[in-house]
């Protein structure tokens, strides 16, 4: 039923709902905080878990982590689903035309094949360290505290979904399916890869929710990211002829340095809180930064032979320099 | 030059294959049962995730992409709504008070099933179902915005609305929605997936979603229509996924199967009695109606289901056990429901009203069997008391079901003039039930549902103390505004005269 209105200047009744006028002022409210603020469930919880009777089924104490108000962790890109798919959905059609620029002039075929190699080697097995991220940040969503921290979890594991699945096809135009066997069997087997499956696995069985999220997203990834598609794609790679592997990674380049400034936003704000938080945060920090160092050094070997203590140790430097800026002393 | 052997041209279902389930492997520096806690306790047998088949067949790049396309339909109609006081398209403002329950209500039941979506996707030990898990996980987010976004223009033009987190928690009847859906966070991994994956969104979404949508569609909300039109796909996926997951489980091992059973029938039960509310807004609160609760039911209840029971048989499956109790329910429970929404009314953030004659005649039509037999006497008096100036409040407190957490309003199966009341003694103390159904549903787990929030005994404890007023206050119910009688609510008056403004020239 449609009919003919004029067009009229009606006063609205209100601005906003009552619980974004207490946290925001009588005002509209944005998409992001209608979307994010309050809407989990918060008092008069029901039923304990079954899974886990000495908990609610949303429970703060999860995690060692202590907030006054969890909706502080505020997430800086705004990110709600639609503008989160917006933004990946621009993402996906320039990754599409990368892989369909190698694809359609051949530059996979033209790759030298010790470069390949080397690509195919350092590269693969981390689809599945991809999906390790994927399950820890789908972790986190799952029993995180308050929707602006666990909400964009869901759309990083989303994420780690897709690189993985980028690596994948990266894997198929420049091998071929015995390449992604041959990467599993490394990832599984190969002692280069064994201290970085242990790692994923240890943050696999790690049930803190804000602890796993500095292990897998601060820790790991912020040294991950740089270090392989910085360092050896984009500059050790690309100055051997392989800028059409730089192509083919630039999702993830972008993604990092995107993502990274959630992350840092999210620990500063934590490490504000409380010097107990603060010690914690720096703690685990200094704990998995550590490993995850120790983890990725054989791999960068891969690549960078010799160069890799000096890469890696840039690498630690950058992170600390980083970690500072968040407010942790590392 | 090197030889180029042509490369092995993947199909479609290996290509996924290898970008979702090669993905994973087996650790060894944890066990299974270390990483993966919670998928043994509940008895379900599992022998190999492998077997699982994948429900639908999408990769990240397609998802972000085709999803981005109805988020970009999506927000360019419901901000074209808002623009254009497209509230005044409505049939009349008693619409809303379907929209209220249903924001209150249901939508946060989107967000739990995003959350409970969320820790499956990471419990199952199987990369193929946690994949299908987590994209509904990142779907049901998108539906509990989608529809908050699309009420909130509702929200600054009328009342009911504006408090809905704080009800969500509070308010005496959004429990019946909200103890379901932590009934189901709270099992365990498998049980959740037959509760929302298979009962709910294979079962009885359809009952919710389809008249819903066409109500809106009947009665100009378009900002409804178009949430309901861009959930659908994700809906049909959701669908797929259910039935998989059932049937995977069936087909695993044999001992599964009563144990499936006994979640169907408790799955089954639990999800009618929510969709109690449904009925009530089908019969009575859409100025025009598009179809009968009855009806609706014949449709998605008995033919739908029926098919799909009948298709489950070969796998030891039989009907829930409270089918035929929910087929004799059909002909009276809006009545019962919208009669006792009537006299509590006073406590409700959405209006109740009294059938119009003309509402009454449909009602008639289409219960020939009930309506002028047992409920239209009802509301001719609550109409004479209304027009002599005293009208009808019951302000004694409803009993709630232990289970359901309806009030007990409804009558016995095989006799409708009697009300079902039943009790359970547990540890000394005394429950009550609506019906048979719910009493099972208690008393296959007691220790869980002696747990249960139940709303109406919160009123005689801090901060309320027995107190109505500051029971309102509580719940963020403003007196006056939010509740009562339609007929004499703000949101008719200002209904009425927007619309004038818009429709005529003064
Ligand atoms: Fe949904
Ligand atoms: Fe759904
Ligand atoms: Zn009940």
């Amino acid at each position: 039923m449609q009919i003919d209105l004029r067009t009229v200047a009606i006063e609205p009744q209100r601005q906003a709902f009552d619980h974004l006028v207490r946290r925001f002022g009588n005002k509209p409210a944005s998409r992001y905080q209608e979307g994010s603020y309050d809407i989990q469930a918060a008092e008069n919880l029901h039923y304990r878990p079954t899974w886990d009777p000495d908990h609610q089924l949303y429970d703060a104490s999860l995690t060692r982590i202590v907030m006054a108000d969890w909706y502080a962790l505020k997430d800086p890109r705004q990110f709600y689903y639609s503008t989160y798919t917006l933004t990946r959905a621009r993402q996906q059609e320039n990754a599409e035309a990368n892989f369909s620029f190698v694809e359609s002039r051949g530059l996979a075929d033209m790759l030298p094949e010790a470069l390949r190699a080397t690509t195919l080697a350092v590269l693969l097995p981390l689809r599945h360290a991809a999906w390790g991220a994927n399950q820890n940040n789908t972790f986190v969503c799952g029993y995180g505290y308050g929707v602006v921290f666990t909400q964009p979890c869901m759309y990083h594991a989303m994420d780690n979904l897709g690189i993985a699945q980028y690596l994948s096809r990266l894997g198929l135009l420049l091998g071929d399916t015995e390449a992604l066997d041959a990467a599993k069997r490394d990832w599984m087997d190969s002692p280069a890869w064994q201290p970085l499956r242990r790692y994923v696995e240890d943050c696999m069985a790690c049930r803190d929710p804000f602890e796993l999220f500095v292990a897998q997203n601060l820790a790991l990834d912020g040294l991950l990211y740089p270090l392989i598609y910085e360092r050896i794609v984009d500059q050790h790679l690309s100055v051997q002829g392989g800028s059409a592997v730089a192509m083919l990674t630039q999702f993830m380049s972008d993604w990092f340095d995107e993502t990274r400034k959630w992350i840092d936003a999210v620990i500063k704000v934590a490490a504000a809180e409380s010097d107990a938080n603060r010690a914690l945060l720096e703690g685990w920090t200094r704990h998995w930064s550590a490993r995850a160092a120790s983890a990725l050094l054989p791999v960068a070997e891969l690549a960078l032979g010799a160069q890799a203590d000096e890469a890696m140790a840039e690498q630690l430097a950058a992170f600390k320099a980083r970690a500072a800026k968040a407010g942790l002393t590392l | 030059m090197d030889m180029k052997v042509a490369k092995k041209k993947l199909g479609l279902k290996e290509k996924y294959r290898t970008m979702t389930r090669d993905l994973g492997w087996e650790p060894s520096y944890h066990s299974k049962d270390e990483l993966f806690p919670y998928v043994g306790y509940e008895g379900i047998k599992i022998h190999d995730w492998d077997k699982w088949e994948d429900p639908f067949r999408l990769t990240m790049d397609a998802y972000w992409k085709y999803q981005a396309e109805k988020e970009r339909k999506f927000y360019a109609i419901i901000d074209a709504h808002a623009q254009n006081n497209g509230h005044l398209n409505l049939t009349d403002a008693r619409y809303l008070s379907a929209l209220k329950i249903f924001l209150q209500a249901i939508s946060p039941g989107e967000y739990a099933a995003h959350r409970g979506f969320a820790r499956v996707g990471r419990e199952f030990p199987g990369v193929g179902p946690q994949v299908a898990c987590q994209m509904q996980a990142i779907d049901e987010i998108r539906h509990a915005q989608t529809q908050v976004h699309a009420m909130s223009n509702y929200n600054r033009y009328y009342n009911g609305f504006h408090a809905f987190a704080d009800q969500r928690d509070r308010i005496w009847y959004t429990s019946v929605a909200r103890s379901f859906f932590d009934d189901s966070m709270s099992a365990g991994p498998f049980e959740f997936m037959i509760a929302i994956g298979f009962s709910f969104e294979y079962v009885l979404t359809n009952l919710l979603f389809v008249p819903f949508m066409s109500g809106a569609a009947y009665n100009g909300d378009m900002a409804t229509v178009t949430f309901g039109f861009s959930a659908q796909s994700d809906e049909a996926r959701h669908m797929t996924l259910g039935l998989e997951v059932i049937k995977f489980i069936l087909e695993q091992d044999p001992d599964n199967l009563p144990i499936v059973q006994n979640w169907i029938d408790k799955w089954f039960w639990r999800g009618f009695r929510v969709l109690g509310l449904v009925s009530t807004m089908m019969d009575y609160m859409l100025p025009k109606r598009v179809m009968s609760w009855r009806e609706a039911w014949e449709i998605y209840g008995v033919e739908n289901g029926g098919a799909l029971f009948k298709d489950l048989a070969r796998y030891g499956i039989t009907p829930p056990k409270g089918w035929d109790d929910a087929g004799k329910a059909i002909d009276h429970m809006s009545h019962q429901f919208m009669l006792g929404l009537y006299q509590w009314s006073f406590g409700t953030a959405f209006h109740a009203w009294i059938p119009s004659d003309d509402d009454m005649r449909w009602l008639s039509a289409k219960y020939p069997d009930t309506f002028d037999t047992y409920y239209r006497p009802r509301w001719e008096h609550i109409k004479k008391m209304a027009a002599a100036g005293t009208p009808f409040k019951n302000y004694g407190l409803a009993k709630l079901c232990q289970t359901c957490q309806l009030p007990c309003v409804f009558t016995e199966p095989d006799d409708p003039t009697l009300t079902c009341h039943r009790e359970t003694d547990y540890k000394e103390h005394k429950y009550h039930f609506c019906s048979d159904g719910c009493q099972h549903v208690f008393e296959n787990e007691p220790e869980k549902y002696i747990q249960a929030w139940l709303p109406m005994p919160q009123l005689f404890q801090d901060p309320v103390n027995g107190d109505l007023g500051e029971w309102m206050k509580w719940v963020s119910l403003l007196d006056g505004k939010d509740n009562g009688d339609y007929a004499d609510s703000e949101d008719k008056k200002n209904f009425e005269v927007w619309r004038g403004l818009a429709t005529t020239n003064q």
